[in-house]
């Protein structure tokens, strides 16, 4: 029997339209073998939530360039909890200063990625890291 | 001691030198690129048909190219100071960036604003955050660019009613705003409603200001988000000229003439790291554009005929790690831009990876393009690299291959199909994706990235951060706003925005009259999204 592949989704929270970051890393991702499922620009926090528990996924990745990463990541991490998943793993990539990853690090993020960070780094990180649920 | 490694090196018999675009180079070229070609026909004079070499006789001898840094953060107070910063400084001419919620159309007190109020540009809800944003400027001194796009039509209307209670005639206000939804659904990504009513709104304020505004530029046809997603030079240039392609079409199918309303549309490009394919990218971009106006549009005014362009050097190019060196690679790319023969500059700041720039950031940004104007001497004659066989053989190859790729567009039925289709957005993602690859095998190398790395990078800079209060302040005011206004004249007012949305009639009129009501940005658009439907991201991969 074959295990059925991790379920990773790709989201983009907020208003802005940068989703260069977003689709390079879905596309390597499902080429790494994830399954990977791209929410689209422009979700609240309760359309990632809520998309998580559809598609049953084992880990979420949010991308943020607009600068409220500290607003949104906490918004996502308290609504996983609310929906009973917190075996849902959460990372994350942007324009995201050291101090603040730090601090989303601190309150529970698993891990967050900065620019110039490579494809296979990520791929790596998620292959050692995200457990099927 | 000795230089740090690359990553990986590829043996040096099969390296391929490609431009960053992965565009093959010749390893000389040679007579050969002249061969058959006219100087009148095929190059021309500076300031002739077709525009190779420049879009002026004397280039910058007779006007420098326009400093404009792009500026928007926080309040419209924060952003006013900002903007007399930096024109006590030298800069020519304001360009504003607005926050997320304003470019997509909601009030700072909306709940998709959240978080987001005053952090990537300025706030404007209403016609008074707008009149705070120019306090002390005269509107008929200065000429500003706004780059907003979805909710253009609405900031454009709090421009011109501000104008009027200056007491700026119309015919005296000169600027650009960007008004580009080809390239939102391409590239950027900020939209309201479906392409086509998008596109109506776009020729409704062509329409309007060639009627009304002649100095004021209507649409800024931009490439310059084509590329930061991560196209091709190539790319760049035929989405934005096909873009071009599709509002002059729209315009002619509206009844206006061609020469009513060209001269007035103006381009905006990025310039990226690749010296060489930049320079011959402008050079091809003016002789394209040249073309199309006379031969596929039967344009007679020269002028039409003209591409105008503004450009800024590439945000994606620049680097977090030893931000330091951001201020070569932005001296590099202005250069091209320079050489290339750009009418007007942005050049980006060393901390724009880490956060919006810094007031000293900003001034050695400006300061580049002052050295380049004053020191270097290169504006002392038009088109200094025309002629030479590898500047012309690029610019022959970028122009073919742009040529190639509008045509595939046309043969689909134009660029609302093929943005239908997703056909521009596949094309830029596929490039993305291969230049990601050839970073991450070492086959191309960012300085500071993949090779030439430091180990336990101090973070020194001084950025600027955006205070939790701007969002609170922001709320207060537009809360303030629609309740000290009068509620019959503000529902007056979006009624007939309704009206004219349904049935056709030009929304500009109408938008004045409501933002001089204080309506705000979120309630017109509001009304866009009743008529005309919400967009959702199709989310190509």
């Amino acid at each position: 029997m074959t295990e059925r592949p991790i379920r990773i989704l790709i989201a983009k929270p907020g208003l802005d339209g940068h989703d260069r970051g977003a689709k390079i890393i879905a596309r390597a991702l499902r080429d790494g073998g994830f399954e990977v499922i791209y929410t689209g620009l422009h979700q609240t926090p309760e359309m990632i939530a809520e998309a998580a528990v559809q598609e049953d996924v084992d880990a979420i990745g949010l991308s943020i360039l607009s600068g409220a990463h500290m607003t949104l990541f906490p918004a996502v991490m308290g609504l996983l909890e609310q929906k009973g998943l917190k075996g849902v793993a959460l990372f994350g990539g942007g324009i995201i200063p050291d101090e603040d990853a730090d601090e989303l690090k601190s309150k529970g993020v698993n891990q967050i990625f900065t620019p110039g960070a490579s494809t296979e780094d990520i791929v790596t990180w998620a292959r050692n890291n995200i457990r099927r649920n | 001691m000795t230089a740090p490694a690359r990553k990986t090196t590829p043996p040096s018999d099969d390296r391929r030198y490609t431009t960053i675009s992965d565009m093959e180079i010749e390893p000389v070229y040679g007579p050969e690129a002249l061969a058959g070609k006219s100087y009148e026909a095929d190059i021309g004079n500076p300031g002739e048909y077709p525009f190779t070499r420049g879009a002026y006789p004397t280039m910058y001898r007779g006007k420098t190219w326009t400093m404009r840094q792009f500026a928007g953060f926080g309040t419209p107070e924060d952003t006013n100071r900002r903007f007399h910063f930096l024109l006590e400084r030298g800069q020519m001419g304001l360009s504003t960036a607005f926050d997320m919620p304003t470019l997509m159309g909601y009030d700072a007190d909306h709940e998709r604003s959240f978080g987001e109020v005053g952090r990537e540009g300025v706030s404007v809800s209403s016609l008074s955050d707008m009149e705070t944003l120019f306090a002390g400027i005269k509107l008929d001194q200065v000429t500003t660019s706004m780059t907003i796009n979805c909710s253009a039509s609405v900031l454009l209307a709090m421009y011109f009613a501000l104008a009027e209670k200056q007491g700026v005639p119309l015919d005296r206000v000169g600027g650009t705003i960007q008004n580009d939804m080809f390239k939102e659904f391409i590239a950027q990504n900020e939209w309201i409603s479906p392409p086509t009513p998008s596109i109506r709104v776009v020729v409704d304020m062509i329409e309007y200001c060639a009627k009304h505004a002649p100095r004021w530029h209507p649409v800024s046809i931009s490439g310059y988000h084509i590329r930061e997603a991560g196209s091709s030079a190539v790319q760049e240039l035929a989405f934005t000229l096909a873009d071009g392609i599709g509002y002059v079409q729209a315009s002619i199918d509206r009844g206006l003439d061609v020469d009513s309303f060209a001269p007035r549309l103006s381009f905006f490009f990025n310039v990226h790291n690749d010296f060489l394919e930049e320079i011959a990218k402008f050079r091809a971009a003016r002789r394209m554009w040249a073309k199309i106006m006379r031969e596929r549009f039967g344009a007679k005014d020269p002028r039409s005929w003209l591409l105008r362009t503004h450009a800024q050097t590439a945000g994606a190019s620049l680097t977090a790690q030893q931000p330091l060196n951001n201020i070569a690679r932005v001296a590099i790319q202005a250069l091209a831009g320079v050489l290339g023969g750009t009418n007007s500059l942005h050049t980006n700041s060393m901390d724009e990876t880490l956060a919006l720039p810094s007031e000293p950031a900003v001034l050695a940004a400006l300061r580049t393009q002052q050295i380049i104007a004053e020191e270097t001497g290169v504006i002392n004659t038009a088109d200094p690299l025309g002629g030479s066989y590898a500047i012309e053989a690029l610019t022959d190859r970028i122009e073919a291959d742009a040529f190639a790729y509008i045509k595939q567009i046309d043969e689909m039925g134009g660029m609302i199909a093929a943005i239908e289709k997703g056909f521009p957005q596949l094309e830029i993602a596929e490039a993305s994706y291969r230049f990601q690859k050839q970073l991450d095998s070492g086959e191309k190398i960012m300085v500071g990235v993949n090779g030439y790395m430091v180990d336990e990078e101090e973070q020194s800079m001084e950025l600027l951060r955006i205070s939790n209060d701007v969002e609170r302040i922001q709320i207060e005011k537009v809360r303030a706003r629609k309740a000290a206004r009068s509620v019959d004249r503000a529902e007056t007012c979006l009624a007939a925005v309704r009206d004219a949305a349904k049935g056709g009639a030009n929304l500009m009129p109408v938008i004045i009259e409501a933002v001089k009501a204080e309506v705000t940005v979120g309630e017109i658009s509001d009304v866009f999204r009743e008529v005309f439907g919400e967009y959702r991201d199709p989310a190509w991969l």
